[in-house]
């Protein structure tokens, strides 16, 4: 584990390194920043909110400078836009595979409009910032949300979500020989069964696309006018309403969590 | 009633389906933690403990996972 922190600490450093080589960002005349309240660096106000936030050096230099005067926030946001710009191809580079009809070019447009996102939202929460973490890796996690969510996105692009009528034939195991599927057919068709009989039309629907689907949950979000959350919260109510049908049913013991691992009759999850 | 033991299969597909029933926070909670949970887990503190519900929506959500994965490995590359 202290060798990971080492490690990031070096990446990190090196990309600071780094990013004061590098020229002004590109499109730099196409994002409007928003405006950060001024502390003068080094002033007394800056000192004190350091001391009683408890914020460690490198993380509070950052806020000093993303918070100082012309050219020295400036020089900053150019900082942190490059490392948001290497965190953003990291992300694109990890999932380069699940979109292998884009061209190069449409990678390095995906990690820069990510970067130049993930650069409004931390400069526009950067009040938020409350030292629970190194500043870098909080400001990483925007640049990444805003890769994956876009390259999410493009993966679904032009596709329809399936309809959740048909649920049944997701969950039958086709590649089963008819023996094996008369056996696990009784077990499977109750869970079916409750599915379409217990939850409603939206439950289902959500239910169905994330977890049999694997629709993306943004996706589902856009698609269905709505939030993350708000999807998430009903895929949490779908399971519940599942869950206490199967236990009363008989399905399930108690207190059982199919999530943990053992779901095998006897093992004390499935009877 | 009485079922036969459910295959390999079945039991990631009800996994799937059912999720975990331990108390988990939300999505907008598990983004707002989630520096704070990774940078504890790389100093080797018990990031569970601090943020309990943490782990359960991350088993849950894998939107959410990903997020975590992603940023777990920048941290570590």
């Amino acid at each position: 584990m202290h060798g990971l922190a080492s490690s990031s600490l070096a990446w990190s450093t090196h990309a600071r390194r780094a990013a004061r080589r590098i020229d002004p960002w590109p499109g730099s005349d196409s994002v409007v920043l928003p405006v950060v309240p001024s502390i003068p660096a080094n002033s007394d106000e800056a000192r004190r909110a350091v001391t009683e936030a408890g914020i460690d050096v490198e993380s509070t230099a950052w806020l000093r400078r993303l918070r100082a005067q012309a050219p020295e926030r400036d020089d900053a946001i150019r900082e942190l836009r490059d490392l948001l710009l290497r965190a953003a191809r990291f992300e694109v580079n990890r999932r380069r595979a699940s979109l292998p009809h884009l061209r190069g070019e449409d990678y390095d447009d995906l990690a820069e409009q990510s970067a130049n996102d993930a650069l409004l939202a931390v400069l526009g929460k950067l009040d938020g910032y409350r030292g629970d973490s190194r500043f870098t890796t909080w400001a990483y996690k925007f640049a990444l949300l805003e890769a994956a969510v876009k390259l999410r996105r493009r993966a679904w692009q032009g596709r329809e979500i399936p309809a959740d009528d048909d649920h049944w034939a997701l969950i039958a195991d086709s590649s089963a020989t008819p023996d094996q599927q008369a056996r696990s057919t009784e077990l499977m068709r109750a869970v079916s069964a409750a599915i379409a009989g217990e939850l409603t039309s939206h439950q289902r629907r959500v239910l169905v696309a994330l977890t049999l689907q694997d629709v993306p949950i943004d996706v589902l979000a856009d698609r269905l006018q709505t939030s993350r959350g708000a999807i998430y919260k009903t895929l949490h109510d779908a399971r519940r309403k599942l869950r206490k049908a199967l236990l009363q049913k008989g399905l399930l013991v108690a207190a059982g969590d199919v999530a943990a691992g053992d779901v095998a009759a006897g093992e004390g999850e499935l009877r | 009633m009485s079922f036969e033991t459910p295959s390999r299969r079945e039991r990631e597909l009800l996994a799937r389906l059912l999720g975990s029933d331990k108390p988990e926070v939300t999505c907008e909670e598990c983004f707002e933690h989630l520096d704070r949970y990774v940078d504890l887990q790389l100093a080797g503190t018990d990031a569970d403990a601090a943020l309990p519900g943490f782990r359960a929506h991350l088993e849950n959500c894998p939107a959410c996972h990903e997020d975590y994965e992603s940023l777990r490995s920048l941290l570590g590359a």
